[in-house]
């Protein structure tokens, strides 16, 4: 109870902090843009109905969606080298880990996306003679964006939470230099305290923007 | 080009033989022919679950028999002894020369009415834009909406969204309009204002297929009736001998439930549906 709490000594890890904001928010930003692009082929490859694309698929999205990210990362760090015999850095491990973990929950949202809007709407434009990709991209994309923005917002807010568990594998993001301070000063309270303080900080913009979003797509719809 | 229009002129609009579909162990159609006469008018009556909505779908491919021949105008597909899906743009460009009303309406919400009316011709005519655009206020005009050009698919009455829907089927400038209930979604009184523009198609010598409740509609817009009953043709003949005077058993059946609407108008018959 008497614990004297002294945030002073941090600014002295300023650099280190810097760096790690500078992974962690870098990290969340490619592995987003990767995540939704591999996570788009994938519900692409699902809705064309082709049995012996979409079977593998599936079973690729549902091992990444019911084994833990922390467990994945350390199995692609550790496992697959031996598997494939091609050395991972530990930075590249976790980008395709977090790639790949992202990608699968960023397929379900866009083919859930996709498949939510009424089946009339492909009569009327395979009606007018519109070809799969031209009904696909002018008619149906811009109805399903709408309500896939809010579950990919939260699904990168995850994501950059996600990325945290790199600190395992020693990529020096935010929580990797905060357990490096930690050590150097022994003093964890400040240290960690600090570092939820930047993820909130970071976070909860986003958060805002995602409600705003959200208010704003659902008044367009009207 | 002019030998195609010649050779077309001697032929029927639309020919159908030996047309089947079945929906897992269930068969809708159960071998279907018929003609449609250029400039003809055809109400397909019967039944829910008889095949009706199938078979006008069948028409513009939208759902794809399982073994039969569709021509429409110039166009064939014959679907006999082949299991193969036919190839994205074949089934387009089928579809692009038959235009289609859907008792759901299907207007894309995302587009204002101009949009919606200019999306066939801009997307799959490669129409530009500034013509695309006069055709599409050419044909709201015709369906009395020029001045909700700019009024989104939300803010329409059910009749406006049925009717902003006939133009832009028109815009494709098809050969053949298929209407599939296109007035049972509506409430009673937008109906006559949806039927008074396929009357003016009509009369404009538009080929059509018309699946609909509206017998009085039906007995004084279309030449010819058809009743399909259990996917099957039970009668067909000219519309007022069909409606009037059925000579089948299951046709007198199914139109006594429509007995007292006969020979009123529209708003009549429809009135006596609820």
């Amino acid at each position: 109870m008497n614990y004297h709490w002294d945030f002073g000594f941090l600014w002295q890890y300023h650099r280190l902090i810097w760096i790690g904001l500078a992974y962690t928010i870098g990290f969340t930003i490619l592995t987003a843009l990767s995540g939704v692009t591999v996570g788009g082929c994938i519900a692409m490859a699902r809705l064309a109905n082709a049995k012996f694309i979409s079977i593998p698929l599936v079973g690729l999205v549902e091992i990444f969606r019911c084994t833990p990210v922390l467990v994945q990362l350390v199995w692609c760090y550790y496992a697959l080298p031996i598997l494939t015999g091609i050395e991972l850095s530990p930075a590249a491990a976790a980008f395709i880990t977090l790639t790949l973990y992202g990608g699968s929950f960023y397929a379900e949202i866009i083919r859930g996306g996709i498949v939510s809007i009424d089946a009339g709407q492909w009569d009327a434009g395979r009606a007018l003679g519109m070809r799969r990709i031209d009904l696909m991209r002018r008619i149906i994309l811009p109805q399903a964006l709408k309500r896939m923005v809010p579950p990919l917002v939260n699904q990168t807010i995850l994501q950059l939470k996600n990325t945290s568990l790199l600190s395992v594998l020693a990529v020096p993001d935010l929580l990797y230099q905060g357990q490096l301070i930690t050590s150097a000063s022994y003093r964890p309270l400040e240290t960690y305290t600090m570092i939820a303080g930047l993820y909130f900080v970071v976070l909860f913009p986003v958060t805002q923007l995602a409600h705003g979003l959200e208010r704003r797509l659902s008044r367009q719809s009207q | 080009m002019n030998q195609r229009a010649y050779a077309s002129d001697e032929q029927p609009m639309i020919e159908v033989s030996g047309l089947k579909k079945s929906f897992g162990s269930t068969a809708v159609l159960k071998g279907i022919a018929l003609t449609v006469p250029r400039g003809g008018v055809i109400a397909l009556i019967g039944p829910s679950g008889s095949g009706k909505s199938t078979l006008l779908r069948c028409l513009n491919l939208l759902t794809i028999p399982d073994a039969g021949v569709i021509r429409v105008n110039t166009q064939t597909m014959d679907f006999t002894g082949s299991s193969r899906l036919p190839a994205d743009r074949i089934l387009a460009a089928f579809r692009a020369n038959t235009g289609m009303v859907f008792q759901s309406f299907n207007l894309f919400p995302h587009m204002s009415a101009l949009k919606n009316v200019m999306e066939g011709p801009v997307t799959v005519r490669k129409m530009e834009t500034a013509k695309a655009e006069a055709l599409a206020i050419e044909l709201l005009t015709k369906v009395g909406l020029k001045d909700k050009a700019s009024a989104f698919p939300g803010s329409l009455s059910g009749g406006q969204k049925q009717r902003v829907a006939i133009a832009r089927a028109l815009a494709m400038q098809p050969r053949v309009m298929l209407f599939d209930e296109a007035t049972s979604a509506l409430d009673p009184e937008l109906v006559g204002e949806v039927l008074a523009v396929v009357r003016q198609l009509a009369a404009d010598g538009m080929t059509m297929m018309l699946v609909t409740h509206e017998m009085a509609f039906a007995r004084d817009v279309a030449d010819r009736v058809i009743f399909m009953r259990d996917g099957v043709v039970v009668e067909e003949g000219a519309a007022r001998q069909v409606i009037d005077a059925p000579r089948q058993e299951a046709t007198r059946s199914f139109l006594s439930h429509f007995h007292a609407g006969r020979g009123e108008g529209a708003a009549g018959a429809t009135g006596l549906r609820r």
